[in-house]
């Protein structure tokens, strides 16, 4: 290896083991320490002036307690599991709404579909906070929904959306949609017109040719696409924050609170260590899905 | 250039005197657990067009890529001029190549993808200019210049391929599957284009392929090649007349192969039993060939007459049923079914037109051929 | 597909696309309402945008904000770049398997974690919060979507027009200036505009480890509409939904032109 090949792997490298895996390491080192009221607000530190003996005492002195109280306090699992059915809601409901979106783009004619793929990205490119803000102003007692429901007869008594878990849900399909259509669309896209023929053919209707052919066929955008929504929602802040209420329980609120209000640095690491092993388990089913694509393709 | 005193045409490999251009001793290229060049020796010569010949996977893009330097052998040696390449990277090696999909720099104009390589040589900047021009002239691009590949047609595009390699004036030109991207009347003419540039600018030519007939318009020897193993390098006609193998005989153009046991006769003559009831056949083969020795008889269809008289003259004489007739319009193919089960191909030409044709279907027929007209294989 | 695009197909799309351009639709228009209740219409009015462009607060955040972003998008697009080549080029190394699980890893961690241990880094290391610690941190995860898009493009990238510039005389180096980097160029441009709108929009990072005097815009705007709606905040993002929808149409309008100019000359070509 020539030295400019060396230099080309080794500054991205060094740089993501400095930014990424060692902030991380100390992560896991603070959720096994002891809360301490002095700075940093933790014990143990690792003095290495002490040599042998204080790497001893450090390592010692570590140990599972915070985890221990993570069982203990039923806020956390509760907050886990809450995280977790959010999550799964909100991810069923992306599909419902997505998978009709996605499929009318892929029916569309031909010439309309880059500017459809436009209009499904550009909200990507929009602010998050701001997507998630313009729900506000809707959900509100007094926002536009109600207004549109009391004009309409539908209800007399405003309906109380906004800082409930409804409006959580809303605001992740609404968020998180393209996330959904745009895989779902790619393998729709790519279908085959004749297959459906050759089942229309055979006696298929339309619809049974469709669960028969076309659903099967999409499965790995459907999964791909679930996976991009359910992933991202679990660890979610902005948006329980924004549009939930005091009791909406999740994660990502929850570690927030711990670092921020409770200036518990070692329960707030445990939290997140604990999120991360819960999210392994989707990551690698993704990353799975993905791998076995790629294998079809070539 | 000098020519050996025993001939006028151009042939350095019969010439001990003459030193080879490249040398492979040994070279051996292993992908992991494949091995896609075994055990290789190879000497080409200065000005020849040679052609690597053999099905996809036979190692003949490996050998390509190894002289280009992108590959480094894994095994063995390869002598450039009397210089070992392998510690030479690609950028500082006397050698070109023409890729197959042309590789033409989509952001840069003709004539910048023909200057590309000189812009990167010690050539001074104010003869860059001329040689581009004197580039774009031998293939007839001048009007194309400021065009991007994008601007230009499939055969266009090949032919700045191959300026824009010929244009350092390499020693060695490599040229992998050349005309593969071209259809079929575009790419005969350009066969000839391609010997005519070469001839005119003295470059030494390796040309890879899967084509066995582009193989033999172009080159002035052919390496058949096969699992990366070299089955036979040869002259095109001497590849096709007295082909050293099954392998290399099937390879090229139609065979018929008989299978049968040898009997040598006077010296140079032997027979061969092949079936009941039929008489062995008669053919010439040279010597140190043992009696009972398993042979294949290889003899092509364009050799075999078809005849409704019995010939008197001929040294092999077979009579069989027409199963099939192949018409190719200058010539055609008629599979004949002996009473052995066995299906000889003969071809004739179509001197007449087709509804004064001599022979149909289910015509009794005489199959006849001379004693030189096939070859005995042992392997 | 091209087949019966049916009245199922057209109404899901008519309420698919409602549904996710309604609520940025009514933002844009009550930013020009006159009261300051934002429910009730009351009016043409511009007030809010003057109101927006007085207060100091904001415009200093806003100033931080495209510093950082776009400080931290450069370094991203190089670091990412690299990476890129490096992932898809660099052949066997060792550590292979974690360098590209590190680059993949900071997509679907949650930010929440990412901001949590980047802030207790800088706090080991004894690194002030500030301008310097909010790019060190937009640059790490940014990075890794810009690899993710240049890699793509270096995949889909015909290896023999590099291999070409070597053997008419390149430097492995000079390949890729003159070669590989013109090629990639759309993927190293998208790279840099998407790292630069994830700064411009990252909240949560930002908060773990952005300092007292460096306030970003979407840390001011969240600590705003926790207390509600207010209309200054509508005439903000109006103002930045229609920079990136100018953005994102003029860019689409470009490649489209270029296409069609590119279909022209090919059918020109094939034509001779």
């Amino acid at each position: 290896m020539n030295f400019r090949r060396f230099l080309l792997v080794l500054v991205p490298y060094g740089w993501l083991l400095a930014l990424f895996l060692v902030p991380f390491l100390i992560v896991l080192k603070i959720a096994l320490s002891d809360t301490a009221l002095s700075i940093p607000p933790y014990t143990p530190t690792l003095d290495l002036s002490a040599g042998w003996a204080g790497i001893k005492d450090f390592f010692g002195a570590l140990d599972f307690e915070n985890f221990v109280f993570l069982t203990q306090d039923d806020l956390y699992w509760k907050a886990y599991l809450s995280s977790l059915k959010i999550a799964l809601i909100s991810t069923l409901v992306t599909l419902v709404v997505g998978y009709p979106i996605a499929y009318g783009m892929a029916r569309a004619p031909q010439e309309w579909r880059p500017t459809l793929m436009m209009l499904v990205i550009l909200p990507f490119w929009t602010s998050f906070l701001i997507r998630v803000y313009s729900w506000m102003g809707i959900l509100s007692q007094e926002g536009f929904l109600n207004q549109f429901l009391q004009w309409a007869g539908l209800t007399s008594e405003p309906l109380i959306i906004l800082n409930t878990n409804w409006a959580v849900y809303i605001g992740i399909v609404y968020t998180y949609l393209p996330f959904m259509i745009l895989p779902i669309y790619a393998t729709l896209e790519k279908l085959d017109v004749s297959l459906l023929e050759a089942a229309e053919d055979l006696g298929c209707s339309r619809t049974e040719a469709f669960w028969l052919i076309t659903a099967p066929l999409s499965r790995s955008g459907v999964i791909a696409g679930c996976f991009l929504v359910f992933i991202p929602a679990i660890g979610e802040f902005v948006i329980p924050s924004i549009l939930g209420g005091s009791r909406t329980l999740m994660i990502g609120k929850v570690l927030w609170e711990e670092f921020f209000s409770n200036r518990d640095w070692p329960v707030a690491s445990a939290v997140a260590v604990i999120l991360l092993l819960i999210l392994v388990i989707p990551i690698i089913l993704f990353q799975r899905n993905e791998q076995r694509q790629r294998e079809l393709e070539q | 250039m000098a020519q050996s005193p025993s001939s006028s045409v151009f042939a350095p490999w019969d010439d001990p005197t003459k030193k080879p251009l490249i040398r492979f001793e040994g070279v051996t290229k292993r992908f992991g657990d494949f091995t896609a060049v075994d055990n290789l020796d190879l000497h080409i010569y200065e000005r020849e067009f040679f052609a690597l010949l053999g099905p996809s996977g036979c190692g003949k893009t490996t050998i390509m890529r190894i002289l280009a330097g992108f590959d480094p052998p894994s095994e063995g040696t390869v002598w450039l001029d009397d210089v070992n390449i392998a510690p030479v990277p690609p950028n500082k090696r006397p050698v070109n190549m023409m890729f197959q999909s042309y590789a033409l720099f989509p952001h840069l104009s003709v004539y910048d993808n023909i200057a590309f390589g000189l812009k990167r040589s010690p050539m001074p900047k104010s003869e860059i200019d001329g040689r581009v021009q004197e580039m774009l002239r031998l293939t007839r691009l001048e009007k194309f210049a400021r065009r991007k590949p994008h601007q230009i047609s499939g055969g266009q595009r090949q032919r700045v391929a191959l300026a824009r390699s010929l244009a350092k004036a390499p020693k060695l030109l490599l040229l992998d599957e050349p005309l593969g991207a071209l259809d079929k009347k575009l790419r005969n003419d350009t066969q000839f284009e391609l010997m005519d540039i070469q001839e005119k600018t003295g470059t030494t030519f390796v040309i890879v392929t899967h084509d066995q007939e582009e193989a033999m318009t172009v080159a002035s020897r052919v390496a058949v090649m096969d699992n990366g193993k070299l089955m036979q390098v040869a002259t095109p006609d001497r590849i096709y007349e007295a082909p050293n193998s099954v392998y290399v005989a099937d390879f090229i153009g139609d065979v018929n192969i008989i299978e049968g046991n040898l009997r040598p006769q006077e010296p140079g003559k032997v027979l061969i039993d092949w079936t009941e009831g039929e008489a062995p056949i008669r053919a010439e083969a040279n010597g140190g060939l043992t009696e009972g020795t398993r042979v294949s008889y290889a003899v092509r269809p364009e050799k075999i007459a078809v005849s409704a008289e019995r010939p008197d003259d001929r040294a092999n004489v077979v009579q069989g049923k027409i199963i099939d007739i192949a018409y190719l319009g200058n010539i055609s193919t008629y599979h004949v079914q002996l009473p052995s089960g066995h299906m000889i191909s003969a071809q004739m030409t179509n001197s007449r037109r087709i509804e004064r044709r001599d022979f149909t279907w289910e015509d009794t027929v005489w199959l006849s051929w001379t004693d030189t007209a096939g070859i005995v294989l042992t392997q | 597909m091209i087949r019966r695009f049916s009245w199922f197909n057209a109404t899901s799309l008519t309420l698919g696309f409602a549904f996710l351009y309604m609520p940025m639709i009514i933002l844009v228009i009550y930013s020009f309402n006159a009261s300051k209740l934002v429910t009730v219409w009351a009016g043409f009015s511009t007030k809010w945008y003057g109101e927006l462009l007085r207060n100091e607060a904001f415009l200093d955040a806003a100033w931080v904000t495209l510093k950082v972003a776009v400080i931290s998008s450069s370094i991203a697009t190089v670091l990412g770049t690299m990476a890129a080549y490096v992932l898809v080029r660099g052949g066997r190394f060792a550590g292979r398997t974690l360098f590209s699980g590190m680059i993949y890893a900071p997509l679907v961690m949650p930010e929440v974690i990412t901001g949590l241990s980047l802030l207790l880094l800088f706090i080991a290391v004894g690194l002030d919060r500030g301008v310097i610690t909010i790019v060190l941190a937009h640059t790490t995860f940014s990075m890794c979507y810009v690899s993710v898009v240049v890699s793509s493009r270096l995949v889909a990238f015909d290896r023999s027009l590099e291999e070409a510039a070597l053997d008419l005389g390149c430097t492995p180096f000079d390949a890729f200036m003159s070669v590989t980097l013109p090629m990639i160029a759309p993927a190293v441009i998208s790279g840099w505009l998407l790292a630069f709108t994830l700064s411009l929009d990252d909240l949560v990072i930002a908060s773990f480890t952005s300092g007292p005097s460096s306030t970003t815009l979407p840390i001011k705007i969240f600590s705003a509409v926790r207390l509600g709606v207010s209309p200054e905040i509508n005439a903000l993002s109006t103002i930045m939904i229609g920079i990136v929808a100018v953005g994102v149409i003029a860019a689409s309008l470009i490649s489209k032109t270029r296409i069609a100019r590119m279909t022209r000359d090919e059918q020109a070509a094939q034509q001779q």
